[in-house]
């Protein structure tokens, strides 16, 4: 802006200066290169996250300073928005101070041009003609007017000046692009509704961090439904309706009143053939809260929103909305073998007394499909498998720990054989560990707790202990005879520990007692017993259970005992004393609606529009000026032709010398 | 005297825009025409009013650039002809791929794409070759590398399209919705700007520069496909299917190609600087040249950039229900913008050139880089096209 620089005036106000600075360059360059660090900053530190995830991963002191510094909530935080108002100041001064003089330059042909600064030009040439000035000046206006050029054509005393100007439009696209930022702004802070902010601010409205229902939220942080600008989420179930929102605000919420009432009939995933979810549905109904007269009936899905009366809603998010859920719950403890029938509810628990103590069931989450890629080494030639439907649940201890379990209602094929596939894990961070536990020949889960039964009747096990360790140590000595009594107590022992305590009890047992040299040959052979004890009480079961034994143990049941020996080895991390078994479901989904009102949209769309022409106005645009400068001298007439261009040197220069070119073809130089 | 208008007539006037068109323009815009029609009424089930705009509009825009750069002419026929060729051998059956030999070598979107990957990396050899032995020999076979590379990717991309459609109905979608096509996308773009500028200023010789960013790409892109199988064809996940995506992401990597080209010119300025005399030097453009070449190239970027990013905030809305969430794609995409915005302003208002805004060009592919492929790797959140 070589051209429209202001001379330094000598003296100037507080005032001026304060204004001259914030409208300044340095100012506009660094308010970009801030805004954007800031920017970073936001991103790079996760926002809006629970605060006590920050204060454990920035211990107790900087947590607060964090705090203290918005850095949870940046782009919400009165320094951000402190830093988005500078830009804003600042580019309105600009405008104000550069509009004036961009509108005047525009119109101005500047006739008035001095002869001396046109001799200062990059661009110029010189020739003297012939024709008269008056002839040249003609000329000259005419086929600068063929070029697109507009002309001012003056006469002075002792000159004639053609001035010619092309592009000046361009100069529109700054003012068109600052005012965008300026418009955009606007929007944007009208949709960050500052009335609420000051509110807020004040104290009338303070965000509600506990978890209650919508109803008992004080007036404190309920919002009324003439509220114009919000941003709020609300999940409501299958069958069920609200008529209101939660807005986030800093650590907690708050409740948005609606003018009308949401019902949610159906919820629906459809799934493109591989099991990837191809859209998510919610078929609804609006309800007018005075009349309670339905008003509207329609779907809406990701992508296509509803309008309504200017607030929209969308389909944001969808979770469980409450599925029924009938199990049951098989002891791991008792010599029992009929499973208890239990009832669950998703968001909802249960109590229910262990021989381990009380224990919390609290149902997380219920899916009805669990679609995975396929393992590459799988040659099924499937890129997707679907696990079938799944529940989630949390099993808490008197003392509040918990551990999640994920189980599967249908048993899974892995190597070739079926399992019942029940997951553990101690904190959502962790991956699961899977329980497999073999289905019998009856598809079901029966041989293994009856199994499991067996291995905790005592008198049961004392039984096939002795039977065993007669059959090694005969004689009736008395050395012989103590020696099966501790070799009996022992084995029992063993198997206790290990049905109680899974093999890793079994491994925690052997290293504090067995020298290290001789822990691989102990645990070899403490397997070899294990294996040989429950293998006879495996062999009782199969009895009771009138399987055929004539030809010994059938190679499938015998892998079917290993199966269940693993499956028991992991009993002990388990953690829990029950299995939860998933016999009847009756799915109940929810959908998560965002429901927004945002008058400031349109103000920022208007700006956007601006914002794009201007640029493309300011980019390809130029403004260009020649002048023919025209004195007699001698009877001949002096040609000075002299150019500037406002941006694009190299482009301005090549036209120019063509011009040139076509001037002097036009106003040839006297040759004589 | 005043001057006559027919003098006016006969020496000044110059012939509208329009009147200057010889008649194979009118031929080509009329085959545009005519390709957009028929795809139009060939494959009308599958498109909205929005599609139909896009369409349209598209073959507007492709008019006019083939007007103003006669190249586009030659190779969108041929891209389109061979494309063409490509969904016969097709049919309806996707497992054609396998049986027919042009699909299989050559021409199948997969091929066609391995076909560009070649070409490119055998165009910068080429180009740097060139630059070594001073020949503008081996400078001009880069360039016809450069064309035929990008042949193949538009080929690629096309094909690619008409494949997602043999996968079942429901799962067709243009090819920019994931960070394999995209990349494609990003090679192809970068590559035609480039060959824009190549053939306004004669400036063969910084090929060797801007293909460098283009074989990066390339190497992303088969590590991508051979490590992690990327090149599958996914169906669209909910919040893609959305008309905005064929104008958004489009409009994006035009900015994101502007840029990586001015930052690699930018590098060929900073070695050029060092030793004006030197044979590097000698061989490129002038400093100013480059500097200019620079800065419309941002300026382009930046102004295409500003396009997608609003017409991105305008899907959010639609999408997400705000047109601005700071998502950390969104907030990273303000940050480029930031970024050139102080880069312009520097240049055309407090006049800096040279040196120090080839450096800053360079660190904001850097940003840029980060906001394209950083994002996805390192921030989560809700764009959600391609993780890695
Ligand atoms: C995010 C905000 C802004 C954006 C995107 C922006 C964009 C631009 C662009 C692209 C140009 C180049 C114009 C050309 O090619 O001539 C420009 C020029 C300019 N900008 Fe900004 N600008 C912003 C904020 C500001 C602010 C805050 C100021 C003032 C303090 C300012 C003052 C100027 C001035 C004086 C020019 C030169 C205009 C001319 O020579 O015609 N800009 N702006």
């Amino acid at each position: 802006m070589n051209d429209n620089t202001q001379p330094v005036r000598p003296r100037r106000s507080y005032g001026a200066l304060t204004i001259e600075f914030l409208g300044s360059m340095n100012m506009a360059i660094t308010l970009l290169v801030v805004i954007a660090i800031a920017a970073v900053i936001g991103t790079v530190l996760q926002q809006n996250q629970p605060y006590t995830d920050y204060e454990v991963k920035f211990g107790p002191f900087w947590f607060v300073v964090f705090h203290k510094l918005g850095l949870y909530n940046i782009y919400d935080s009165s320094w951000f928005m402190g830093l988005l108002g500078f830009l804003l100041i600042s580019t309105s001064i600009c405008i104000w101070r550069s509009t004036p003089h961009i509108l005047r330059d525009m119109r101005q042909h500047r006739t008035d041009v001095e002869h001396k600064s046109l001799m200062g030009f990059h661009l110029k040439g010189e020739w003297r003609t012939a024709r008269t000035d008056e002839q040249a000046a003609q000329t000259a206006g005419a086929l600068l007017r063929a070029r697109g050029y507009g002309i001012r054509q003056q006469r002075y005393d002792d000159h004639v000046v053609v001035a010619g100007m092309k592009g000046s439009i361009g100069r529109i696209g700054y003012i068109l692009t600052h005012l965008a930022i300026v418009v955009i702004c606007v929007g944007a802070l009208i949709d960050t509704n500052l009335p609420l902010r000051f509110k807020e601010w004040r104290g009338e409205v303070k965000a509600e961090t506990a978890n209650i229902p919508a109803a008992q939220v004080p007036a404190s942080s309920t919002l009324p439904a003439s509220n114009k600008i919000f941003r709020g989420t609300v999940t409501i179930p299958e069958g069920d309706s609200a008529n209101f929102l939660y807005l986030q605000l800093g650590n907690g919420y708050l409740v948005q009143n609606l003018p009308f009432t949401i019902a949610l009939d159906k919820f629906r995933i459809k799934h493109y053939p591989s099991g990837m979810p191809r859209s998510f549905e919610s078929d609804i109904k609006i309800f007018d809260n005075n009349n309670k007269k339905e008003v509207l009936h329609t779907t809406i899905a990701v992508n296509h929103p509803l309008d309504y009366k200017g607030y929209t809603i969308f389909q944001a998010s969808f979770a469980d909305g409450g599925s029924h859920l009938q199990m049951k719950a098989w002891s791991l403890d008792l010599p029992a073998d009929k499973p208890l029938e239990l009832n669950g509810t998703v968001n909802h628990f249960i109590k229910l007394t262990t021989p381990r103590g009380k224990r919390t069931i609290e149902f997380t989450n219920f899916k009805l499909y669990n679609i995975f890629p396929v393992d590459p080494s799988d040659k099924s030639g499937k890129k997707f498998r679907n696990y079938g439907p799944s529940f989630i649940f949390k099993v808490r201890d008197p003392s509040g720990e918990a551990l999640e379990y994920v189980n599967y209602m249908a048993p899974q094929q892995v190597n070739g054989r079926e399992f019942f596939m029940s997951g553990v894990r101690s904190s959502p961070a962790e991956p699961y560990r899977y329980l497999y536990i073999p289905i019998d020949s009856h598809g079901g889960i029966e041989r293994f707790m009856q199994l499991l039964a067996a291995t905790h009747d005592q008198k049961l096990l004392k039984q096939v202990v002795a039977h065993q360790v007669d059959s090694q140590v005969t004689g009736n000595s008395p050395q012989d005879k103590e020696m099966r009594a501790t070799m009996q107590s022992s084995i029992v022992r063993l198997v206790n520990m290990f049905v109680a305590e899974g093999i890793d009890g079994v491994l925690q047992h052997m290293r504090q007692n067995v020298a290290a040299d001789k822990q691989q040959d102990a645990m070899n052979s403490y397997i070899k017993v294990l294996q040989s004890v429950l293998g006879d009480v495996y062999v009782k079961v199969l009895r009771q259970d009138h399987v055929d034994l004539t030809h010994g143990v059938s190679n499938t049941d015998s892998r079917y005992f290993e199966d269940a020996m693993n499956a028991m080895a992991m009993l002990g991390p388990y953690g829990s004393p029950f299995y939860l078994q998933l016999t009847n479901f009756q799915q109940v989904q929810a959908s998560g609606l965002e429901i927004t009102r945002a008058p400031g949209k349109d103000v920022v769309y208007f700006g956007s529009v601006m914002l794009i022409l201007g640029v493309f106005m300011m980019f390809y645009l130029h403004q260009r000026r020649v002048w023919v400068w025209l004195a007699s001298v001698d009877g001949k007439t002096e040609v000075l032709f002299a150019g500037s261009g406002h941006r694009n040197r190299t482009e301005f220069e090549t036209e120019f010398s063509g011009l040139q070119t076509e001037l002097q073809k036009a106003v040839p130089p006297d040759v004589s | 005297m005043s001057v006559s208008s027919e003098y006016i007539a006969a020496n000044f006037e110059r012939p509208s825009f329009f009147k200057r068109l010889g008649w194979f323009d009118w031929v080509w815009a009329a085959l545009v025409v005519a390709g957009a029609i028929y795809a139009h009424t060939y494959y009308a089930a599958l498109m909205n009013s929005y599609t139909v705009g896009i369409l349209y509009g598209a073959s507007a825009a492709i008019i006019g650039l083939g007007w103003n750069w006669k190249s586009v002419r030659p190779l969108t026929l041929v891209v389109a002809v061979v494309s063409l060729f490509a969904i016969s051998l097709y049919g309806s059956d996707i497992a054609n791929a396998q049986h027919s030999f042009f699909l299989k070598y050559l021409i199948s979107s997969q091929s066609a794409i391995m076909w560009m990957s070649a070409l490119f990396v055998m165009a910068t050899f080429s180009y740097l070759f060139g630059l070594v032995i001073r020949s503008d020999f081996a400078a001009a076979v880069g360039t016809a590398l450069t064309w035929a590379a990008t042949t193949m990717g538009l080929i690629g991309l096309m094909v690619r399209w008409r494949e997602s459609y043999l996968l079942g109905p429901n799962i067709g979608h243009i090819p920019v919705s994931n960070l394999y096509e995209v990349f494609i996308l990003f090679s192809i773009v970068t590559a035609l700007l480039y060959l824009f500028y190549e053939q306004r200023y004669q400036a063969r010789k910084l090929g060797g520069f801007v293909l460098l960013v283009i074989s990066a790409a390339v190497a992303f892109l088969l590590w991508y496909a051979f490590d992690r199988h990327a090149n599958a064809i996914q169906p669209l996940v909910p919040a893609l299917q959305s008309y905005w995506m064929k104008i958004h992401v489009p409009a994006n990597f035009i900015g994101y190609g502007s840029f990586a080209l001015a930052a690699m010119v930018a590098v060929a300025y900073l070695l050029a600087e060092r030793n004006p005399q030197g044979a590097l030097a000698t061989q490129l453009p002038s400093l100013e040249q480059m500097d200019d070449i620079m800065h419309k190239s941002i300026a382009l970027g930046f102004a295409f950039f500003t396009v997608a990013t609003i017409l991105g905030a305008m899907w959010a809305a639609q999408a997400w229900g705000g047109y601005w969430s700071w998502d950390p794609k969104e907030t990273w995409a303000l940050i480029v913008w930031l970024n050139y915005a102080a880069w312009l302003h520097l240049r055309l208002t407090k006049g800096w050139r040279g040196r120090p805004l080839a450096w800053w060009a360079l660190i904001g592919l850097g940003v840029t880089t980060f906001a394209f492929l950083g994002v996805n790797m390192f921030l989560s959140g809700l764009h959600s096209y391609g993780g890695l």
